[in-house]
């Protein structure tokens, strides 16, 4: 009887008992949300979007359009492969890297062919995609979450490389060159913070 | 099949719903964001000797026009941190305080007698003493924040200094402003010799 009892408790416990939440934000209003908010407060990602977005820009319309679906379309298929095989959780080097280097671009205000920028924006979004996924994954509701950390980056996307478009010559643009330059730094420091904390 | 004893049972079931209880892991390891910005906002202008120094960075930018008014102050935080990243690492890098007291003499200097050499060996110049300040950062750059955040911090109050030195600057356009500007400049070069004493002594 007692035997049945505890089996009682136990079974009792584990129905009600809250899921663990291996997610980075809970806004309380869902997954959905939760996404839109773990790319505002996962700087990597951030970076990434805003730099590409800046570079995107700065290489005329045709490359801001490129941009503007190659990121988010990228990134929900690296999301979903994350989800899938969670194994790749972090690879914070290549993080760090491709917003170094969206950053080192947009400084230099490097001219490549609008192909290419498409092409950036498709690996950065597969590789922040799938370290999304692969974090999302243990909380549940990785769908919702990742259309949420879609959207936000599509409208980033949008808004700042339609901006940077429209920006006259002039101070404005060197602006964006200067942002840039601070992303690319901030990148070259984070690569110290890894190797120190590696050793 | 054997029976616990009692009381078992239910200290087992306590437990197990201790455990289902406990309150959900949160795995993220982005904690102390907010700080994390912040300290790094801060970091740079704990430093008087710093501060004049990246003042002098604008203010020579704003003496020399353009392009030089916006290149020296994009190079002097990228270069500033490779320097921080040599100071991460451990690079050895003898004389840091010299080299950060000699950055506020020979900009300052640079400023104060309106000196223009070519933008290639300005940047040169600029990027030299950057690596000396970035090292130094680097070494004091503290532990329990989020990395890149404070690193964010850091890079964006770096260049809100040259931004503060290129708008001092603006008034290097009129002949008042002028002798301004160089008096200005004349200032970050003694504090600079009072750095270099310090710094020997």
């Amino acid at each position: 009887m007692r035997s049945a009892t505890s089996r009682v408790v136990v079974a009792l416990a584990a129905v009600v008992a809250a899921p663990a939440h291996a997610h980075l934000v809970e806004t309380g209003f869902g997954a959905f949300y939760d996404g839109i908010a773990h790319v505002a407060v996962t700087p990597a990602d951030l970076l990434v979007v805003v730099a590409l977005a800046l570079f995107a820009g700065q290489r005329g319309t045709r490359a801001a359009r490129y941009a503007l679906y190659a990121l988010p379309v990228a990134w929900l298929i690296g999301g979903a492969f994350g989800a899938r095989w969670p194994a790749a959780a972090a690879m914070p080097l290549l993080t760090t890297l491709s917003f170094a280097v969206a950053g080192a671009l947009v400084a230099l205000d490097v001219r490549l062919r609008d192909v290419v920028v498409a092409a950036l924006a498709v690996a950065a979004g597969l590789l922040h995609g799938l370290v999304n996924g692969a974090t999302m994954a243990p909380a549940g509701g990785v769908g919702l979450a990742l259309a949420g950390a879609v959207t936000a980056i599509f409208f980033v996307t949008a808004v700042l490389a339609a901006e940077v478009t429209a920006l006259p010559a002039g101070w404005p643009r060197i602006a964006v060159r200067v942002a840039g330059s601070w992303v690319a730094a901030s990148g070259l420091l984070m690569f110290g913070w890894l190797a120190r904390s590696a050793a | 099949m054997r029976r616990p004893p009692d009381g078992r049972a239910a200290r087992a079931a306590v437990a197990t719903l201790l455990a289902l209880a406990s309150t959900a892991a949160l795995a993220h390891e982005e904690t102390g964001q907010a700080a994390g910005f912040l300290a790094g906002l801060a970091h740079p202008v704990s430093g008087m000797d710093h501060v004049l120094a990246m003042i002098a960075v604008g203010l020579w930018g704003a003496v020399l026009g353009p392009p030089a008014i916006w290149v020296l102050p994009v190079a002097f935080p990228v270069v500033m941190a490779f320097g921080g990243l040599m100071g991460l690492l451990g690079f050895p890098l003898p004389g840091v305080e010299v080299g950060i007291a000699a950055s506020a003499i020979v900009l300052g200097a640079m400023v104060a007698a309106e000196v223009r050499p070519p933008i290639a060996l300005a940047a040169v110049i600029v990027a030299f003493f950057a690596i000396f300040h970035g090292h130094a950062h680097g070494r004091e750059i503290p532990e329990g924040t989020s990395a890149l955040l404070y690193s964010f911090g850091f890079v964006v109050a770096t260049g809100l200094l040259h931004a503060v030195g290129i708008l001092l600057g603006v008034v290097h356009r009129w002949s008042a402003g002028r002798q301004v500007v160089r008096v200005a400049g004349g200032g970050v070069a003694l504090a600079g010799l009072f750095f270099l004493w310090r710094a020997v002594a």
